[in-house]
């Protein structure tokens, strides 16, 4: 039984990756957004934040981890979403009926959006000479780990949000509603250090800041002087990464409740 | 052991009551029809038996496994040839069916077998390696089929399996329907809206406003509605009504065009005895022409139901569906 729940788990997540592998152009798209931010707002506001930090630091250095962080979260959020299209295009049924437990369906699908909004990360990470970030091999395994990490906070509570919606109408409300401003509250675009304090609560209570922050420290170690990356830091990784893993426990759960209990 | 039990089964959606208690048996190797108007609880019902929606009350049990306690083990005998595609489009044919092969932990060696046969069976071997958003309705429909069967189910469910396909087509699946029946037993409990189709079914329950108003095979549901009927031209008319009122105590009526009408059981073997009986008359009496129709299940469901059995309104939704593709297509996921 286990080995069968198993199998029906990597199932669900080999469907996931071979679906984004052979989408060329979903990949290349959403390649689009991340340098749109990039290049355009990045290059706009560069000079304002160089003259800010006495030219220590390129604003498209800083937000480069902040655009991984959206691609991540973008990537996982639709990947959850696509339950809905499941739903309306019947594969769902033939998921449903099949003897494999749904707690296994569940899990299989956070585990594919997951890897599918790491991929996605990875692929922006190609751009990173591009902005003059150095990379190490273990920087990019370290950072790997940590969007997987991230993906699957997303992707979990993608599917809470997803499972319960029949149509694909709630999905502009949500993305207004609830994406924008979790990234934008991230700290992505901006530092959260000195901020107003609704703005500091709110930030701290958005699951992608800690993703962003750990993103940020991981991804500029080798590229801004130690003594600038710490006062941009918000906590240390350890805590991101324990607070991230909390998250991740504490929307699997229900995304797994709510999956196995739908109709 | 029957293949399925159903036991007052009850399931209400809030206050509506889509189906109110049925009970019926489906025997191993059966194929079994389950008809009904629009909204009647058929495909209600057909999801209770798949363990896709739990009943409100009662017990359904196939092969063995109920559906509320056991619904793993229910999954594991059954077969479901959906009423919608239920493929994914971005895959292969051949990958759709290893996926389902994967789900259902159909073994590698067991699975390069079983696919090449069914893969030929329903005529898509050349299709197998392209992606099914390049198939045509009718091949979607055979995949499915394809698919149903991969895992050897006891059970096969067929939502209005052939609906919306072209007539070769659907010929072509009830041969292969069948041909399964005679080779592996396979128990089916199938929904049409086809009166022919329903014809291939050993027994058909006929489900209306969620509950069973009559559960038999073809032929008898038809004598619910009245006799066959033979009407015929003779020689002399008057003379053949007479004698078939002395001899067999029958009545008759005039029909259109000169012809008598006589409505009887079993017409096919009472037509060499009607022509016996007119021939020993003195004079004989030689019948022209004859012709026997008789009741069609149409004409029971019309009675039994009120009305006559419509194609689902399925297509009713096709454009909403490609809207919403397109916009798929257009929007990075």
């Amino acid at each position: 039984m286990l080995r069968r729940n198993l199998k029906g788990a990597y199932t669900i997540w080999y469907r996931d990756v071979i679906r984004f592998a052979r989408d060329r152009v979903r990949m290349l798209a959403a390649l689009g957004q991340p340098l749109l931010y990039l290049f355009v707002f990045g290059t706009g506001l560069a000079p304002a934040m160089s003259t800010a930090t006495n030219g220590a630091l390129d604003f498209r250095q800083f937000m480069f981890p902040g655009i991984l962080a959206m691609a991540v979260l973008f990537t996982a959020i639709f990947s959850a979403i696509s339950i809905v299209w499941d739903r309306e295009f019947g594969f769902l049924k033939e998921v449903m009926v099949a003897p494999v437990s749904r707690t296994a369906v569940a899990l299989g699908k956070v585990a594919g959006g997951a890897t599918v909004a790491m991929f996605q990360g990875v692929i922006v990470l190609l751009l990173a000479p591009v902005v003059g970030v150095k990379l190490t091999a273990g920087q990019v395994a370290m950072l790997i780990g940590l969007m997987l990490l991230l993906a699957t906070v997303m992707t979990s509570l993608g599917i809470v949000i997803a499972v319960r919606q029949r149509t694909m109408e709630g999905f502009q409300m949500m993305m207004n509603f609830l994406m924008m401003p979790m990234f934008f509250l991230s700290g992505a675009f901006f530092p959260l250090r000195g901020v107003p304090l609704w703005l500091a609560w709110l930030s701290r209570i958005d699951p992608v800041t800690y993703g962003v922050d750990a993103l940020r420290q991981q991804t500029l170690r080798h590229s801004v002087p130690a003594g600038l990356l710490g006062t941009l830091a918000l906590h240390p990784i350890r805590t991101d990464v324990l607070v991230m893993i909390g998250l991740s426990i504490a929307f699997v759960i229900p995304a797994v409740w709510l999956f196995g209990r739908q109709e | 052991m029957h293949a399925i039990e159903v036991r007052q089964l009850v399931r209400k959606f809030g206050d509506f009551v889509a189906v109110a208690g049925i009970d019926f048996d489906v025997h191993q190797g059966e194929v079994f029809g389950f008809l009904g108007p629009n909204g009647a609880g058929k495909s209600t019902t057909i999801n209770m038996l798949c363990t896709m929606l739990r009943p409100t009350a009662g017990t359904a049990v196939i092969n063995g496994h109920d559906v509320s306690k056991r619904p793993d083990g229910v999954r594991q005998s059954i077969g479901i040839i959906f009423q919608d595609a239920s493929l994914d489009d971005r895959l292969t044919g051949l990958e759709n069916l290893q996926f389902h092969a994967m789900l259902y932990d159909v073994r590698r060696d067991l699975f390069a077998r079983r696919s090449a046969e069914l893969l030929a069976m329903v005529d898509l071997t050349d299709k197998a390696g392209e992606q099914i958003r390049t198939y045509s309705g009718g091949m979607k429909r055979r995949l499915e089929i394809a698919r149903g069967l991969l895992h050897h189910p006891k059970v096969l469910f067929l939502d209005e399996p052939t609906i919306g396909l072209d007539p070769q087509t659907r010929r072509h699946i009830w041969q292969y329907l069948l041909k399964l029946r005679q080779q592996e037993g396979v128990t089916m409990f199938m929904t049409t809206h086809y009166m022919d189709e329903a014809e291939h079914c050993d027994r058909i329950a006929i489900i209306d406003h969620g509950k069973i108003v009559a559960l038999d095979t073809p032929p008898n549901l038809k004598a619910l509605v009245g006799g066959d009927i033979i009407s015929m031209r003779t020689s002399d008319n008057k003379a053949a009504t007479a004698r078939l009122k002395s001899v067999r105590q029958l009545d008759t009526r005039p029909g259109p065009d000169g012809q008598v009408i006589v409505e009887t059981t079993d017409g096919d073997r009472f037509i060499p005895q009607l022509i016996d009986v007119l021939a020993s008359a003195a004079p004989a009496i030689s019948v022209q022409s004859i012709n026997l129709s008789r009741p069609t299940l149409e004409d029971v469901f019309i009675k039994l139901t009120g009305h006559t059995i419509r194609v689902s309104e399925a297509d009713a939704t096709q454009p909403l569906r490609q809207m919403a593709r397109m916009w798929r297509g257009g929007a990075r996921r």
